[in-house]
């Protein structure tokens, strides 16, 4: 039995731009059955060159474990205006999180990445657990983590 | 106050607080594991930097090295893709197996910290331990005071039943109960914010690296420097990222290190709050601490058992009709002072309580222990009192003449006291009429000369209570009739019979107890039969024939033996002992146990002295049976001749061989030494005098008169010691059984 997080993020930092250019995409991530305490997740986007360039959606409410997501905690340098209103629960073993938001078109096919990493207590923690590049070709397509993600979709 | 902060917290949370002390107790096993598997290298022996150069040999995808307080060494790597995680040999890097954190573990931890709910479940977890530390002080406030002080808390408690039980648990547990406690709702409190955090220990990333070519991991200087024993946690850069670093977290501090130069990037020490809140974990956790955690676990094993004889305690108090509405010290108009030893006397004590309360009197009723230094409002004040062997205070008077000194009275306190006793005894309520004198020397005004109840007489209160009504105009019913003692059927199983030819027949009667019907507790669960439950030093009470009047025996075996044994001397014209010696085996008679539980050994190693003479020897011989433990036991016993009336001869013989009795002195006065017991105890004098010193317990069982030779020649032997036996009373260190 799946559980489905629906979590709808309105337009938010990255999206503002423009109006007439912003695209509602749908994240997908599904975990694994890892047997353990509720997942800490950082979803983020990077440059072709791994540079943080904005927070999607952290899951996990106690920022105080948050530099456990390493690689987002190194780019975002854990700022709260960074994540300032785009955190819900952590996400169970074997769950699901679906989100919505709004994405400015020019980071779709322009060489930019989505990155998971993930974090679950007395456990290892995963830098980059997924790493996917944002094109319109990869939309729908799974990826699978290699830590506690099963696979992350994308869908526009 | 400290009762009703102590129960009804206690009884609201109990199943809960149950819950967290065996999740508890499971959790502490898990450092004490931990702590059994690891391989601990010597302190300075293996860097850091050697570690890490190591592991990245045996597992080139290594991503973070983790060492746990316990000192187990976890390497997560990835190896072809997969994540994985081993716990090594931090000496070789060996693989020992694979970590993988025990789910039930992990369950258990939830249902400690949270009960499986999350949030709103911690935060009743932290109320719940903060309950716990009121509980905790409550509870010892509650322990000081029935040891009277917090000094004579460290030698325990005497007593029986649930409350003994109770408060010896929970004098052990305290310590452990109180630290948990506190470390908890400490944790709690910070986490939801009540009690400021300290900053994070870790410092910002670093903004700049060098970025040149990663040295080897077993160069770096950073790591170099830094012992395999302050080591918490090793990440690794991420692989191909020359941007990123190496973070370090150690005992001392949090920093990033450069995969070129090998330099700290960024570095910040742990703060003293960092480090005290760390300790605060520890202490809670045990983490690390593989002995404080089998400690707190077993305290916390107390609590389902504290729960339940707590519970249990309330309720017998309640049952047995809990003392009405106490008025404070400070408001009482009517104070009463009770002086017991059995409880007997609080029954009496009660009907007067409720009796003045009735008739509006504002009443203040407590332990003689616990007279107040001025009872401001008071006019009446009465004093109900019981008197222990032979003049001696009871157990809840014992420092009442000291706590007397200190009193001052107001101008129009007029007091009466009531003294409870047994005719047979010589010293009849000697206590009474020492406490009644007191009183009047220290300026109080008698409303009435002191009265004395003979054998719990209900007449005789009630008569009390119709003169208290005359001279105070209160209207007073007293009526508290003592319920009756269950009688048990007892058969005779044999006798021997000794001492016929030296005028003192003495015979050890055997009876086995025939237990009544059963009651529906005893149906449901209840091992024991209460009423076939007794000690050696108990009483049983019987009656002879055709009177109601019950003569006391001292029991020489406990329920465990199967056997109610007694010694009874026969005495001229003695109706009750005479009768006893008519009784052959078969015969049936009946009796009640009056439980004795002051004159039994103190438990511990010390040594026992044990002094008696003729019947005496009867409890003696029992404590002597039971002292399986073979801690130090001398009697010293007295009788007329050898071959007439040595007592548990044979028996006594083979407790010196199986050493459960240490040394054996025998005086007798018909043969030509023509000695008595205090005579050998003179001759021993050094040797008493020395165990005496090194913290023995004298128990005395036997007729007044030798009791009387012995203290005086106990009081000389005392003297180079500069005690007495008035102070060794006080210690519970002298007892007697005397009639």
């Amino acid at each position: 039995m799946k559980k489905y997080f629906v979590v709808v993020g309105f337009a938010m930092a990255l999206v503002f731009s423009a109006a007439a250019s912003a695209r509602e995409v749908t994240l997908n991530t599904q975990l694994t059955n890892y047997r353990g305490d509720g997942a800490y997740l950082a979803i983020y986007l990077t440059d072709s060159n791994g540079v943080y360039q904005g927070t999607l959606w952290i899951a996990g409410r106690d920022s105080e474990y948050y530099k456990h997501l390493r690689g987002w905690a190194r780019g975002s340098r854990m700022r709260h205006a960074e994540y300032d209103g785009l955190t819900g629960a952590s996400i169970t073993s074997g769950r699901t999180l679906t989100m919505t938001l709004n994405l400015d078109d020019s980071f779709i096919d322009n060489g930019y990445e989505i990155h998971v990493d993930t974090a679950v207590e007395d456990r290892r923690d995963n830098r980059s657990d997924v790493v996917v590049p944002l094109t319109s070709d990869g939309a729908g397509k799974s990826v699978s983590g290699r830590g506690y993600v099963k696979s992350f979709t994308y869908n526009f | 106050m400290w009762r009703k902060l102590h129960f009804y917290p206690g009884l609201l949370a109990a199943p809960f607080l149950i819950v967290l002390a065996i999740t508890g107790t499971i959790l502490a096993v898990s450092p004490v594991l931990e702590r059994s598997s690891a391989v601990v290298p010597a302190d300075g022996q293996i860097s850091v930097a050697q570690l890490a150069q190591s592991v990245v040999k045996q597992y080139p995808g290594a991503e973070q090295i983790k060492r746990t307080p316990s000192g187990a060494v976890i390497v997560y790597y990835t190896r072809e893709g997969k994540p994985g995680a081993d716990l090594v040999n931090p000496e070789t890097s060996e693989t020992i197996g694979l970590y993988e954190p025990s789910a039930f573990f992990r369950w258990v931890k939830d249902l400690h910290r949270s009960f499986l709910l999350d949030d709103a479940g911690r935060l009743f977890a932290g109320v719940l331990a903060a309950m716990m530390v009121l509980m905790c002080i409550s509870g010892a406030f509650m322990l000081a005071r029935r040891a009277g002080g917090w000094l004579p808390l460290l030698r325990g408690f005497r007593g029986s039943g649930d409350g003994r039980i109770h408060s010896e648990l929970a004098r052990f547990a305290l310590i452990g109960l109180l630290l948990s406690a506190l470390t908890g709702s400490y944790m709690s409190a910070t986490r939801f914010g009540l009690l400021p955090e300290p900053a994070d220990s870790e410092p910002p990333f670093p903004m700049e690296v060098s970025g040149g070519e990663p040295a080897p991991v077993g160069s770096l200087e950073a790591l170099k420097s830094t012992d395999f024993h302050s080591l918490r946690e090793l990440v690794f850069p991420y692989p191909g990222d020359p941007r990123d670093v190496f973070s370090l977290s150690t005992r001392q501090g949090a920093g990033f290190i450069d995969q070129a130069t090998g330099q700290f990037v960024e570095y910040k020490s742990a703060s003293t709050g960092n480090q005290v809140v760390e300790w605060i974990m520890r202490l809670h956790t045990g983490e690390g601490l593989w002995w404080l955690a089998l400690l707190l676990g077993l305290a916390a094993l107390t609590v389902p058992v504290l729960s339940i004889t707590g519970i249990r305690v309330w309720w017998s108090r309640r049952a047995s009709g809990d003392v009405p509405d106490n008025v404070s010290p400070a408001d009482a108009d009517t104070v009463i002072l009770i002086g017991s030893e059995g409880n007997s006397t609080r029954g009496f004590a009660r009907d007067l309580q409720a009796q003045l309360s009735r008739a509006g009197r504002c009443v203040h009723s407590a332990d003689m222990n616990e007279l107040a230094e001025a009872y401001p409002k008071a006019s009446l004040l009465f004093v109900l009192t019981s008197t222990y062997g032979d003049g001696a205070a009871p157990a809840s008077a014992n420092r009442f003449m000291e706590r007397l000194a200190h009193f001052s009275c107001s101008g129009n306190l007029k007091f009466a006291v009531l003294g409870f006793g047994d005719r047979q005894f010589p010293r009849f309520c000697q206590f009474a009429k020492d406490v009644d004198v007191a009183l009047a020397c220290h300026g109080l005004d008698r409303l009435q000369s002191p009265a004395l109840v003979d054998q719990k007489s209900p007449d005789q209160f009630s008569q009390w209570g119709g003169r208290i009504a005359e001279v105070t105009g209160l209207n007073l019913r007293l009526s508290h009739n003592p319920a009756p003692p269950p009688l048990l059927d007892l058969e005779l199983v044999d006798r021997a019979d000794f001492g016929v030819e030296v005028e003192a027949p003495t015979s050890i009667l055997r009876f086995r107890p025939r237990a009544g019907k059963k009651s529906l507790a005893q149906r449901f669960g209840k091992k024991s039969d209460p009423l076939l439950d007794f000690h050696a030093g108990d009483l049983i009470g019987i009656c002879p024939p055709e009177d109601n009047k019950p003569r006391y025996y001292s029991l020489a075996s406990s329920s465990d033996d199967g056997l109610l044994e007694i010694c009874v001397r026969r005495l001229p014209g003695g109706k009750c002992s005479g009768f006893l010696h008519t009784l052959q085996p078969g015969a049936r008679i009946q009796g009640f146990i009056q439980p004795n539980p002051e004159f039994r050994p103190a438990p511990g190693s010390q040594p026992v002295i044990l002094i008696g003479a003729g019947a005496g020897i009867g409890p003696l011989a029992g404590f002597i049976r039971k002292n399986d433990a073979r801690h130090p036991m001398y009697l010293y016993w007295g009788g007329r001749d050898p071959q007439s009336d040595f007592l548990y001869r044979p028996e006594l013989g083979c407790y010196l061989r199986d050493q459960r009795l240490t040394g054996l002195r025998t005086a007798f006065s018909r043969t030509r030494e023509s000695a008595y017991v205090q005579d050998k105890l003179n001759e021993d004098a050094p040797n008493v005098r020395q165990m005496i010193e090194m913290g023995a317990q004298v128990l005395v069982c036997g007729g007044s008169g030798m009791a009387t030779e012995v203290r005086a020649v106990i009081n000389d032997i005392l003297k180079p010691l500069k005690t007495d036996i008035e102070s060794l009373k006080k210690d519970g260190r002298y007892l007697e059984d005397v009639y």
